[in-house]
């Protein structure tokens, strides 16, 4: 359970980020998810990402709505705050975070019932604003601590552990993201640890709004045969289209890719992503080829993962604004007022 | 009757036509001649072509609420002639549109009808559709300006400093004026037996509505996020803000903004949003109405539990449901009080007109910082979106905000460890920290049980001491939110207990009772939870009328569960058409209670 405190082993072969922080530091409390849950493996990944990006845990806000993915944030990083919101809510409260204090990393944990049913709307519009936030959507396509029943991302035919199959066209976050103009935009599997960690490096540090929608199976909900959300089914018909590597700044690019596969971006701080292309048709930059490519493989069955999209030309919401870098939590209350004077100035107006 | 300074003027137009620039005109110039003004907006919720009509009272006596009578209509509207004759009090006059015959004029012997031609003149006189109708609307502002003598010359200085950018504009506005004044002065005995004269009553006041004021008051207290939804009758506070936060927020160093203003996609999100900034230590509101209210309910108690700080604005308007969104009530008291399920409550402000909408709106920020607990600021839309004279807002330069107790990094070093939930100073409110702070001062922010040490927790115990110390932490409250307004007349035992914006006809009624040789004491409460004095006074009373603003005796209903004050002592007196209260309808009803007690 949350409340019990994990004791804390540290070894001296632990290997150390540029901060002197070992992996260890950036963990949290006992998780109280199933066991084999596949929000557990998203959270070791995060961790990962996060202890490799150098980030000091108190720059770091966790923010969550709720749910058995909204849980999570208090079984990572425990010396970052942490903000576990009401049900569909976390983007509002991120964006007001956010327009407190800029220069911290967002990081939202959902859920599909989270961000697809109840909190659709404030989903969407956080994507509209370009909010400079990692937005991970553990997708399981059920309702966990309410016992079972069926999500918004749930497959038309996936089978219930009991009732009858669901008929309803399913909302899918990543071409729903596409189509709002979110400007990165990445599918992975919980199962699949070395795709994933990469992928939530680059959202973590991209500047604007972030999409991890990754699928990680509810094993005690959605695990049995018939569905399309178990980790059977996922491991049978998941592909990786454009795989990412994380390239820390200053850091020479030591792979070698195959020429026309690969494509560089550049990020904020001077590190790089690299796009590694399986499958050389597809073009990660444009969103109407994004959306064709996504749109036939689903018919086809088959669950796309990597970063499907990105976008680094546009704006996110402080810079669409013209908002101050100084978090405005920090701006000197006196200087925000004009003054006893001006105010007789102002108020000679309304004689 | 002749009056001086004592006249009510209504103008009947349609929604639309541009006559609120014209009213606007009209009631300035009279304030400018020394002289007190009331004025009324009662527009119907609609863009264009429906009724509406403005409502001036000129009053020496300085009173601030509407009177329930009309001295001198202007029906310009077709459409409402009959009802707006009807309208008029015996001895009245009616101004209308003479250019077209119309039937039925003149059903009413006790009123003075009077025709000018305005639609006539301004065509002839002006060129285009939109010009005539806007300078129809300036030729009975020059015709009012004949009747009741005012000042011509005030209305050229007002017209120059309007137009001060389109120097044409000063003249043809004029030239309208000069049709109505001249058309009035050639054909009627002019001045009116009513008129207005000029005397020295508004010195050292503005004329301004509560919204304005209220978000010129965010601008002053700091406030950094502004988050909304778009509703009646709050809108035009979030736009004062950005209006003044447009001039002056704009960092000198990098020409970049000292504020942020999000349009939310709905109250949902508003409240969250605002809840996010304050987390993270940015002094941060919303300005909604009731349904707005409605929906943040969840985040509210979410709010009050995590013990979040947080602005939030109603200005009240009409319910139940949509209502009617143009129409002001208080009657949300109930609903921001316990907005939310569960062991909620919040802490309230109600500003009585808007220079205390300018003075609460830097409170509020001040308390909730303290407190760490929403503060809602009940203003409505007779107080928002009316123009109330009211005497110059002052502001304390000197005066240090309060942020309540949030600890800094070298706080936090210094410390063993910190918990966020701990009463260390037994007043109820915990220390916090900020995000980005230090890695020493992290905690986990949840709406679910938690511990005083801000764990989770399903512990029955544990549970109930955090839920027990948030009650030790609004008993603190009750002593730091401003105090009531009282007055005692001589020696009483009856008195009037009233909040908001029923203020202004309490304070006439007050007056009026006393010449008839009727002294109540007065108390006008300014803050929930009620401080001590209002259990006192309630206390020292036999009877006390509670004059609220809606159906069902929300205030009364609020003091008896809070004071624990005696139902049988409260009476209620309730006006809720929509209309803002006036005073005669206080004395009315005062009276009756009276004579039915002495009956008993």
């Amino acid at each position: 359970m949350s409340y019990i405190s994990k004791p804390k082993i540290t070894h001296p072969g632990l290997p150390k980020n540029t901060l002197g922080l070992t992996a260890r530091d950036y963990e949290g409390a006992v998780s109280t998810l199933c066991a084999g849950c596949g929000h557990d493996s998203v959270t070791a990944a995060i961790i990962q990402a996060v202890f490799e990006l150098n980030i000091e845990p108190h720059m770091l806000a966790k923010m969550s709505g709720i749910g058995c993915s909204s849980k999570t944030p208090a079984y990572f990083v425990s010396e970052s705050h942490g903000f576990n919101s009401v049900h569909g809510r976390m983007p509002s409260v991120t964006t007001g975070a956010s327009a407190a204090n800029r220069t911290l990393t967002y990081i939202g944990m959902s859920g599909d019932g989270d961000s697809l049913s109840i909190g659709v709307g404030q989903f969407v519009h956080a994507i509209r604003r370009n909010l400079n936030m990692c937005y991970i959507i553990e997708n399981n396509g059920v309702y966990g601590l309410t016992k079972g029943q069926f999500s918004a991302s749930a497959d038309i035919g996936t089978k219930p552990k009991k009732g009858l199959p669901n008929q309803q066209e399913p909302i899918d976050p990543v071409s729903t993201a596409l189509s709002l103009g979110a400007t990165y935009i990445a599918r992975s599997f919980s199962g699949d640890k070395e795709q994933l960690v990469p992928l939530i490096q680059g959202a973590l540090l991209h500047d604007g709004f972030s999409l991890v929608d990754v699928i990680s199976p509810c094993v005690t909900f959605n695990d049995h045969e018939g569905s399309t959300k178990s980790y059977a089914h996922t491991r049978q018909f998941y592909h990786h289209v454009v795989d990412a590597d994380y390239v820390p700044p200053a850091e020479e690019i030591q792979t070698q890719y195959d020429k026309g596969s690969a494509m560089q971006v550049e990020l904020h701080d001077g590190s790089k992503i690299v796009l590694r292309k399986i499958d050389n048709e597809y073009d990660p930059t444009s969103r109407a080829a994004a959306f064709k490519y996504l749109r036939e493989r689903f018919n086809a069955g088959e669950i796309i993962t990597g970063l499907l999209y990105i976008d680094d030309s546009r704006k996110e919401m402080h810079d669409l604004m013209g908002n101050i870098e100084t978090p405005l939590s920090e701006y000197p209350l006196e200087k925000l007022h004009p003054g006893k004077d001006e105010l007789k100035k102002i108020l000679a107006r309304y004689r | 009757m002749a009056t001086v300074n004592d006249v009510v003027i209504k103008i009947a137009t349609v929604n639309g036509t541009g006559s609120a620039s014209a009213n606007g005109l009209l009631m300035k110039s009279i304030f400018r001649m020394g002289v007190p003004v009331v004025g009324k907006n009662y527009f119907p919720s609609n863009i264009q072509g429906l009724p509406t009509w403005y409502e001036i009272r000129v009053t020496g006596d300085g009173y601030q609420c509407r009177s329930n009578r009309v001295d001198l209509m202007i029906a310009m509207n077709a459409q409402t002639y009959a009802r707006d004759l009807a309208d008029v009090a015996p001895g009245g006059w009616l101004v209308y549109d003479s250019t077209w015959p119309r039937s039925k004029l003149l059903d009413r012997e006790d009123v003075t009808v009077l025709g000018i031609p305005l639609s006539k003149m301004c065509n002839e006189q002006f060129d285009g559709a939109r010009a005539r109708i806007l300078m129809k609307n300036i030729g009975y502002v020059g015709a009012v300006a004949a009747l009741l003598d005012i000042d011509l010359d005030i209305i050229t200085e007002l017209l120059s400093e309007t137009f001060a950018s389109k120097p044409q504009m000063i003249d043809s506005n004029m030239d309208a004026i000069r049709l109505g004044y001249d058309y009035a002065a050639e054909n009627f005995v002019c001045p009116l037996p009513a008129k207005v004269e000029r005397c020295d009553k508004t010195k050292g006041h503005i004329i301004i509505d509560g919204n304005t004021a209220a978000g010129l008051g965010c601008m002053y207290a700091g406030a950094t996020v502004g988050a909304w939804y778009p509703i009646t009758p709050s809108t035009s506070l979030m736009d004062s803000f950005r209006s003044f936060c447009s001039k002056y927020r704009i960092d000198e160093e990098t020409g970049k903004r000292t504020y942020c203003i999000i349009q939310a996609e709905d109250e949902l999100a508003a409240i969250g949003m605002v809840l996010g900034a304050g987390w993270n230590g940015a002094r941060s509101f919303t300005p909604t109405s009731g349904p707005g209210i409605s929906l943040m309910s969840e985040f509210l108690g979410y709010a009050y539990y995590a013990e979040l700080p947080a602005v939030v604005f109603n200005v009240q308007r009409t319910g139940p449901s949509t209502g009617m969104p143009t129409r002001t009530q208080q009657a949300d008291i109930l609903s921001c009080a316990y907005a939310s399920h569960g062991d909620t409550k919040h802490v309230l402000m109600f500003p009585s007109d808007p220079a205390e909408c300018f003075a609460m709106a830097q409170q509020a920020f001040d308390l909730t910082e303290r407190l760490q607990t929403p503060v809602m600021v009940l203003s409505d839309l007779d107080i928002g979106m009316n123009d109330w004279m009211v005497p110059d807002f002052d502001f304390d330069e000197s005066g240090i905000p309060d942020r309540g107790k949030v600890l800094s990094a070298e706080d936090v070093e210094n410390m063993e460890k910190f918990y966020r939930y701990l009463d260390v100073d037994g007043d109820g409110i915990p220390y916090r920290t900020l995000p980005g702070t230090h890695p020493k001062g992290s905690f986990f922010t949840r709406g679910s049980g938690h511990t005083k040490y801000g764990e989770y927790t399903e512990d029955a115990e544990e549970y109930q001491e955090v839920i027990d110390r948030l009650l030790v932490k609004w008993e603190t409250a009750r002593t730091i939110v401003p105090e009531p307004e009282i007055q005692y007349s001589k020696f009483n035992k009856a008195a009037i207990l009233s909040v908001g914006s029923s203020n202004g006809a309490c304070k006439e009624a007050l007056d009026r009772l006393n010449a008839q040789k009727i002294s109540l004491n007065y108390c006008r409460v300014r803050a929930f939870p009620f401080a001590d004095s209002v259990k006192e006074f309630i206390g020292q009373h036999e009877v006390v009328y509670i004059v609220e603003q809606n159906r069902d005796a929300q205030l009364r209903t609020l003091l008896m569960l809070d004071c624990e004050a005696d139902p049988a002592i409260l009476q209620p007196l309730l006006h809720y058409n929509g209309m803002p209260l006036n005073a005669g309808f206080v004395v009315k009803r005062i009276l009756e209670e009276r004579s039915r007690g002495q009956a008993a």
